[in-house]
């Protein structure tokens, strides 16, 4: 067993893990974090993206052992007391999802992105969600919200922070 | 009455699901809940010698393990869950799968074992201590191989592979061919493959033993069969067992079939061990282990006259159901039944014969079946109008059932038994619509020539369908009015990205003259509600929607009822509008529906007889048959000449 300290989502977790326990395990068995979805358990599928450090990683493909002393943030910590992170309100407002299993990695995968790619174009933007599978065949939907959210936040200069916060 | 069917809102799940607080199965945790894992089969087709579990069920961190043998009197086949249709001479070779493999093996990933253990790492590690000793036999792989004489058999018992043979006629299709000025023949291949949903099945039990109540959250499309048929099996009253269907992450046919072995065997191993149980699929578990669909070979003919118009069709085609046929023939009667379109074919003769392989079991995906039917007759036209030298939207438009034909009979029996009859239809304007907004004309006469000169293999394609949907049986609703004005509704069909929490509450909102999320919608789970089916052939919205719309109209009888009476206006004078009754004309002149609700359930004074208390209803809707939709789809299609990438 070995001894890890994660920061997840500003907040310190002390644990015990065998060094063989996947992050997506931790996050969802030892934190309690569910919203991290886990797909394909081999790095397919991106359900199960959260940021490392800021950048998006696949919780399956890492072990907890590996992010000892590191910060990870999930989609847990997107929306905040003022509700909705933009990302999310523009993914509710194009009906970016359906049944709603792939989002948190769709989410997690555009937060890093838009931030170094504020003003993607949309292909740019299909891209970016190339490694996430929506099996409900969503995509339009996803590129529609993410050029909204480009849009709606292009006056203000405001890109959102999430996974930063 | 202010519409809100039909109008583009945000739903109201997606807050939940966008911050990650959705429900999904393998979301649940019990206290002192172990893991299970499977060890499956690795062979299409293997006797089993011996299962030795001995060193698995040493291993620390192991609480249990079970084979075929340990199961008892509880080691059953599933049962049929759709017998065939009353087709006459129809042949039909019952094989259901089972618990787990006690002498065979018939598909890889098949389960033989299963392990329970304090995490799903240790059951896994205790899988690879199992030692699996089997003889290897010829697989069953190819449809038509496996008919021939001499084919292994995938079940003894038959003699044969054959799992089902049917077959279906309308007029005389030795008559059509005699009339025809041209036939064509074709061999069409639907290849195999899976429905992949994101979200792979799980299941989480736990047995309460002192109030002798069993809860199952299941990703299931079907709670409610689930839990009528883990009742039967567990031997408990279907009271006492609970089914969940919370979030479900896509379910595309898969999630219908019921009481796969994980289904069976967690709930039991559950109230055996009296610890909760979890068990979620893996990918690798999800590409074998649940079933699939697709897998046919159409042997097609169409007689046609000197126009292009369709005189008859003839069609033999093998289906592959896989090692085991617990879904009937749902599938293959589709494939027969949509292959007659949006077409008049006076003479139609269909046989299919279903195959028993060593693969996956089949049962509905995405589809359940439509889409062979309608590649088949699209196949056909296409190849009709190129050897006629007729444009293929013209071919299509020559054959279309006029808006005068319906209701039209086809005189063959539909998958819910029902004759397949087109109630409605109008379809030459979506064929004109669709070859409009795909710029067919323009592609075909200008653009697709010169990007073949330019060395592009671009092409259109368009094709029509009918799809029959909207079966019943039935579902219902209820729907109560609480004090506080929100609105709570609670059906049978569970959810698995559809919208329902949103396109119900559309159609309660607008009989109830609410707001679409002051309706709380409430589904899939058994307790809530336990009257219904499921969720499938899209059928949704139109049959548990329809039980919604007419709870909500009992409802809204019951407040304008109390109202009148309350407000001292007539019936007539009333309107239901911003969650409030109130006399037309006249706002200040009434109460919110919260109010009516609490007048409606009173501490002291009488309800009088007749009525009922409380601003609560409950209906049902039960079609006397499927409904008919149809479409027309255009796509525009690069096919790379060298890599044949589309």
């Amino acid at each position: 067993m070995h001894t890890v300290s994660i920061t997840v989502n500003g907040v310190r977790h002390e644990r015990a893990v065998e060094a063989r326990l996947l992050l997506s395990d931790f996050l969802r068995s030892e934190v309690g974090l569910t919203g991290t979805h886990v797909g394909c358990e081999h790095g397919v599928c991106g359900a199960c993206t959260v940021l490392v450090d800021g950048e998006a990683v696949r919780s399956c493909l890492m072990l907890a052992v590996q992010c000892d002393g590191r910060e990870v943030h999930t989609v847990e910590s997107l929306a905040g007391e003022a509700g909705l992170h933009p990302l999310q309100q523009a993914f509710r407002e194009a009906h970016g999802l359906q049944c709603g299993f792939c989002t948190p990695g769709m989410l997690m995968t555009l937060v890093p992105f838009l931030r170094s790619n504020p003003r993607p174009s949309e292909f740019e933007i299909r891209q970016a969600i190339s490694g996430n599978l929506c099996r409900c065949t969503g995509y339009a939907g996803v590129v529609e919200a993410v050029m909204k959210y480009v849009r709606d936040s292009g006056d203000s200069g405001d890109s959102g922070d999430g996974g930063g916060r | 009455m202010r519409r809100l069917v039909g109008v583009r809102v945000p739903r109201n799940e997606d807050e939940r699901l966008l911050t990650g607080r959705a429900l999904f199965v393998d979301d649940v945790h019990r206290e002192g809940m172990v893991h299970a894992a499977f060890l499956r089969s690795d062979h299409a087709h293997a006797r089993i010698r011996a299962v030795d579990v001995e060193r698995a069920r040493r291993r620390a961190g192991v609480v249990a393990v079970y084979t075929a043998d340990d199961l008892g009197d509880y080691w059953r086949p599933g049962p049929l869950l759709v017998p065939p249709p009353p087709i006459e001479g129809l042949v039909f070779n019952q094989a259901t799968q089972v618990p787990l493999a006690r002498d065979k093996v018939r598909h890889v990933g098949e389960p033989v074992a299963m392990v329970i253990a304090e995490s799903r790492y240790i059951a896994e590690d205790a899988l690879e201590d199992i030692v699996l000793d089997v003889e290897p036999l010829p697989a069953v792989v190819e449809l038509e191989a496996a008919l021939r004489p001499g084919a292994p058999l995938v079940h003894e018992q038959f003699g044969t592979n054959l799992a089902a043979r049917a077959r279906q006629v309308k007029g005389s299709w030795d008559k059509a061919r005699a009339k025809a000025h041209h036939l064509i023949a074709r061999r069409y291949r639907y290849d195999r493959g899976v429905a992949g949903a994101i979200e792979n099945r799980a299941v989480v039990a736990s047995w309460d033993a002192r109030s002798e109540e069993m809860t199952i959250w299941d990703t299931t499309q079907a709670p409610i069969p689930v839990r009528n048929g883990l009742a039967r099996m567990l031997g408990l009253p279907e009271s006492q067992v609970r089914v969940i269907a919370p979030f479900v992450g896509g379910g595309f046919g898969p999630k219908i079939m019921m009481y796969y072995p994980e289904e069976v065997l967690v709930p039991w191993a559950a109230r055996r061990l009296g610890r909760p149980v979890k068990w979620c699929e893996d990918r690798r578990e999800n590409f074998t282990a649940t079933t699939q669909e697709r897998g046919q070979i159409h042997d097609a003919q169409m007689a046609l006259d000197r126009k292009g118009r369709i005189l008859g069709v003839y069609d033999r085609f093998l289906h592959d159901t896989g090692a085991y046929d617990p879904y009937g023939l749902t599938v293959p009667i589709n494939s027969q039944c949509t292959l007659l379109g949006q077409y008049d074919i006076p003479h139609y003769d269909s046989e299919f014969t279903a195959v028993f392989t060593n693969k996956p079991i089949v049962t509905p995906v995405r589809g359940a079946g439509r889409q062979h039917g309608v590649f088949v007759i699209e196949r056909l036209l296409d190849a009709a109008a190129r050897e006629l030298g007729i444009d293929r939207v013209e071919i299509r438009r020559r054959n279309l059932l006029s808006p005068g034909d319906f209701p039209h009979d086809h005189r063959i029996i539909f998958q819910d038994f029902q004759p397949l009859v087109y109630d409605s239809g109008n379809y030459e304007p979506a064929l004109d619509k669709a070859i409009e907004l795909a710029g067919y004309r323009q592609f075909v006469s200008i653009e697709q020539p010169r990007l073949r000169a330019e060395g592009r293999h671009v092409g259109m394609g368009v094709a029509c369908y009918v799809e029959g949907t909207g079966i019943g049986p039935y579902e219902g609703a209820r729907i109560t009015v609480e004090p506080s004005g929100t609105v709570r509704l609670a059906t049978g069909v569970g959810t698995q990205g559809q919208g329902h929490f949103t396109v119900f509450a559309q159609i309660v909102a607008e009989v109830l003259g609410v707001s679409v999320r002051d309706v709380h919608v409430v589904t899939g789970d058994t307790r809530e509600f336990g009257w219904g089916t499921g969720t499938f052939a899209s059928r949704g919205a139109v049959v548990a929607g329809s039980a919604c719309r007419a709870a909500a109209e009992r409802v809204r009888d019951k407040a304008l009822d109390l109202a009148a009476k309350l407000l001292g206006a007539g019936r007539g004078r009333l309107e239901l509008d911003g969650g409030r009754v109130f006399v037309r004309g006249q706002p200040e002149r009434g109460m919110s529906l919260g109010e009516l609700a609490f007048r409606a359930n009173p501490l002291r004074g009488a309800v009088e007889p007749g009525s009922e208390p409380g601003l609560e209803a409950t209906a049902y809707f039960g079609p006397a048959r499927g409904s008919t939709s149809s479409g027309v789809h255009a796509m525009r299609v690069e096919v790379d000449p060298e890599t044949f990438q589309v």
